[in-house]
């Protein structure tokens, strides 16, 4: 298997740090809305950084990326179908 | 050269004997034999508590149990049949057993866990059984929906348990299934020269995989409601009963597709064998096994039109629902297909299987009955609705279920069983079947709930012929069951290719040796090529 | 091939069981989101009552201990024991460190009377017992997670001691490793979205 230096795995550290800083960061300033959807963004890239370069997901070929990514996808199809219940509570029709 | 020994003869690991051999092997085909021996167990358990229902019904009023009783009883029997049967029953047991055999390799990819699995199984049973001698069996029903569940007195919190256990057992055969089919596949057996079994089953393991961690999280929160009050699902508290449903039925929907997409892999096999001809659309079968999962994964919320749920939402699952009819007809219409100008040779599995694909069309057509959100309101929580999923459910899974015992018994235990007798049974189960569930289907639909022990007068017709079907399917199962036990017994060897089947589990002897096969089988290019088959038995079958 | 040497397939079936993880955690995470769009402002109330740089800190230790576990596994496969010891020591002592710092978050909150059931938050505002229900459910698997953690990486060191993990063979290591992430992936995405909800 691929080895990953102490290098890169510090540089990705540091941008992990950084991101958590970020995320603190903009929590502070209201943004409607939109804070958590920008909330969820930094915490999807730094799930990337780690399954990319802390669990190696791309070693393991495409079958576990795939399977990986359609998970994911599963779950948030379950949170979106749900949501065509709970948004739509109250409403007379289509 | 000594003659090759069979896996019952051969412990693995080889260093136990006697029941210890059996205890602590990691050899699949002993694994799936042991599962073998508790299904039929908790199966003839509930299928007696089922009669008991039934025998409570025939008369009005109260006949054998009061309304407490019938309550737990239904519970029971619909966890014990849900959890303990109809879920493990085909993966665990004939997935087990053949799935390694059927993409030629020696074993599953994680024998010890699978091993753990049967423990999990064994303990997620007698949990269930703990309930109904401790603290009153739960009367909940098998969804266990709050806020009954949550508030009941019975022991709701140890059968909860039981299922999660039971959960556990069933993701990790999945896990171990799905890393074997990947990893272990013969080098020569590309995935369009898998069978049809091996496919419903890799199948079945993905949607084990993803879905079930969502029911046992769910039944965590009840247990975790039971005890702490957090009150997410009790809206005086600010928490929504309705999501419960959502999460139950995120895996319980779903979890119908475990049941019955391994069935439809057994069908395919026979079927394909007895009417020597290739399986019809082998590509669309082994795709629409996989679209079922897919799709059936996504309409869930067709069990909740009348929960209070927006229209929004009944309109999406009701179109969802109407979607994965089609795969299924696919598959319907494949079996009849093959069918179709074959030389088809009768046999108990084949007669099974027949009856299989016209209860399960039933079934299936009357699920879009209730698929439909306007007919289901009037059917909801009706007998129509316990009609229509035992059509499905028994009719479907559980024949396959038959199905499958039949056709591979000889290979199992390397005996034939006796095909009168196991007609005869065939001929009950299917007889005192239809006597018992059509008469529901009518009652439902004049209005009769379900889950109540006792009936106004105008449904005492119905429900007393409802009771003699079950009486018929009784001495039907049971019949079935003394017959294939007798050839454990008495039966004539069975040789190693008795039907003349075409996949690798043919190709070596019966029961197989420990390592499944004497020496590397060839792969063909095509699972389901029967010209040599037709070729040697001229006179067997019939030829073409 | 057989099992006993494909590493890959075991690290195949070990990201199978993570799939189980992630929508056993997913199941909370619909609830979180409906309950979200529900009871926003409640939800954003709650978050303010959290403690931001406790929330901070452990987020911290979490990726530093993340960290230690794939050196570690850089260590084994450069066949640098000792290093490999060392770092999963660390991660180890990282996960006693957040469990410790969860303990006081959770005690302090429990002493100010809001806890699962209590009469604050059942008597309270409907949103706002959610949130903290939501909260402590949450939190408290994902905490039951970093204990069998640490337990897979207690094994993992001992077997690395023992000299039954090496450079040739450390499958076992790589698996308790991404176990190990997953639990530290849970919590950047609880982080946001108990502590930070504006």
């Amino acid at each position: 298997m691929h080895r990953v230096s102490y290098g890169t795995l510090s540089a990705v550290l540091g941008v992990l740090l950084v991101l958590t800083g970020l995320t603190v960061a903009v929590s502070y300033v209201d943004l409607g809305a939109f804070n958590v959807w920008l909330a969820l963004g930094i915490a999807s890239t730094k799930a990337s950084l780690v399954l990319l370069f802390f669990m190696h997901i791309r070693d393991e070929g495409r079958l576990v990326v795939l399977s990986f990514l359609g998970t994911v996808l599963f779950l948030a199809i379950m949170i979106a179908f749900t949501f065509c219940d709970v948004a739509f509570r109250g409403h007379i029709g289509i | 050269m000594e003659p090759v020994r069979s896996f019952f003869d051969t412990p693995s690991p080889s260093r136990y004997s006697g029941a210890l051999s059996w205890l602590l092997t990691t050899d699949h085909k002993r694994i799936g034999l042991m599962y073998l021996f508790v299904i039929l167990f908790w199966f003839v358990v509930a299928m007696f508590l089922g009669g008991g229902m039934r025998l409570e019904l025939m008369f009005r009023g109260r006949t054998l149990m009061g309304p407490e009783s019938y309550n737990a009883l239904f519970t029971l029997h619909g966890v014990i049949m849900v959890f303990l049967f109809i879920i493990p029953g085909i993966p665990a047991i004939f997935g087990n057993f053949f799935l390694p055999i059927q993409i030629g390799t020696d074993d599953v990819f994680f024998p010890r866990l699978n091993l753990l699995s049967w423990y999990l199984y064994i303990i997620g049973g007698l949990l269930a059984l703990v309930t109904l001698f401790i603290g009153g069996p739960p009367d909940t029903g098998w969804t266990f929906y709050v806020p009954f569940s949550v508030g009941t007195q019975t022991n709701v919190s140890v059968a909860v348990f039981a299922a999660f256990v039971l959960g556990m057992a069933s993701m990790l055969t999945g896990i171990n299934f799905v890393t074997t089919v990947h990893r272990m596949r013969s080098e020569a057996m590309g995935w369009l020269q898998m069978p049809l079994f091996t496919w419903s089953i890799y199948a079945t393991s993905w949607v084990q995989i993803l879905a079930t961690p969502v029911v046992a999280i769910t039944l965590i929160l009840i247990i975790l409601e039971r005890f702490l009050g957090v009150g997410l699902f009790d809206p005086a508290r600010g928490g929504d009963p309705i999501l419960y449903q959502h999460l139950f039925w995120i895996y319980s929907h779903p979890a119908v597709y475990i049941m019955i997409l391994p069935g439809m892999g057994v069908i395919s096999e026979v079927i394909t064998v007895f009417a020597r001809k290739p399986i019809f659309g082998y590509k669309a079968m082994a795709l629409s096994s996989i679209a079922i999962a897919v799709v059936g994964s996504l309409v869930w919320a067709h069990h909740m039109y009348t929960s209070g749920m927006s229209d929004t939402a009944v309109f999406v699952f009701s179109l969802l629902t109407f979607l994965v009819a089609i795969p299924s007809a696919i598959k319907v219409f494949s079996w009849v297909a093959t069918l179709y100008k074959g030389s088809i040779l009768m046999t108990p599995p084949l007669f099974f299987s027949l009856c299989f694909i016209y209860l399960f069309s039933v079934g299936g057509l009357t699920g879009l009955v209730v698929g439909a959100a306007g007919a289901d309101i009037h059917v909801h929580d009706t007998h129509f609705v316990v009609a229509h999923f035992h059509f499905t459910m028994f009719g479907g899974t559980g024949f396959a279920f038959f199905a499958a015992l039949h056709h591979w018994w000889p290979k199992m235990f390397g005996r034939m069983y006796d095909f009168k007798r196991a007609y005869w049974a065939a001929v009950l189960i299917t007889f005192g079947f239809l006597l018992h569930y059509i008469p529901m289907f009518i009652l439902g639909l004049q209005g009769m709930p379900r889950r109540y022990y006792d009936y106004v007068a105008e449904f005492e017709a119905g429900n007393f012929v409802a009771g003699f079907g079950a009486v018929f399917m009784l001495v039907g199962l049971l019949l079935m069951l003394v017959n294939l036990l007798i050839s454990l017994k008495r039966g004539t060897l069975a040789p190693s290719d008795p039907w003349g089947g075409t996949t690798l589990e043919w190709k070596t002897l019966s029961p197989p040796p420990l390592h499944n096969f004497v020496e590397t089988p060839d792969i063909a290019d095509y699972p389901y090529d029967f010209t040599d088959v037709v070729r040697d038995s001229s006179g067997d079958g019939g030829g073409v | 091939m057989k099992p006993a040497m494909d590493d890959r397939g075991k690290r195949l079936g070990m990201w199978l069981f993570l799939y189980t993880e992630v929508m056993l955690f997913g199941g909370l995470f619909v609830l979180y989101a409906v309950y979200f769009s529900m009871y926003a402002s409640d939800f954003m109330a709650g978050g303010k009552e959290l403690d931001r740089f406790f929330g901070t800190v452990n987020t911290v230790i979490l990726l530093v201990s993340s960290l230690a576990v794939a050196a570690s596994i850089t260590a084994v496969q450069r066949n640098e024991k000792r290093a490999s010891v060392v770092w999963l020591t660390a991660a180890i002592l990282c996960g006693a460190l957040f469990l410790i710092n969860k303990y006081f978050e959770w005690s302090h909150k429990i002493h100010e009377g809001i806890y699962p059931g209590s009469d604050d938050l059942i008597y309270g505002e409907p949103g706002r017992n959610i949130f903290f229900g939501l909260y402590y459910i949450i939190t408290g698997l994902h905490g039951i997670h970093i204990v069998i953690g640490m337990a897979l990486l207690g094994v993992a060191l001992l077997f690395t001691i023992k000299g039954r993990i090496t450079g040739d063979n450390h499958v076992f290591l790589e698996n308790a490793g991404l176990y190990w992430h997953l639990v530290d992936l849970f919590w950047i995405f609880i982080f946001p979205l108990f502590y930070l909800v504006l």
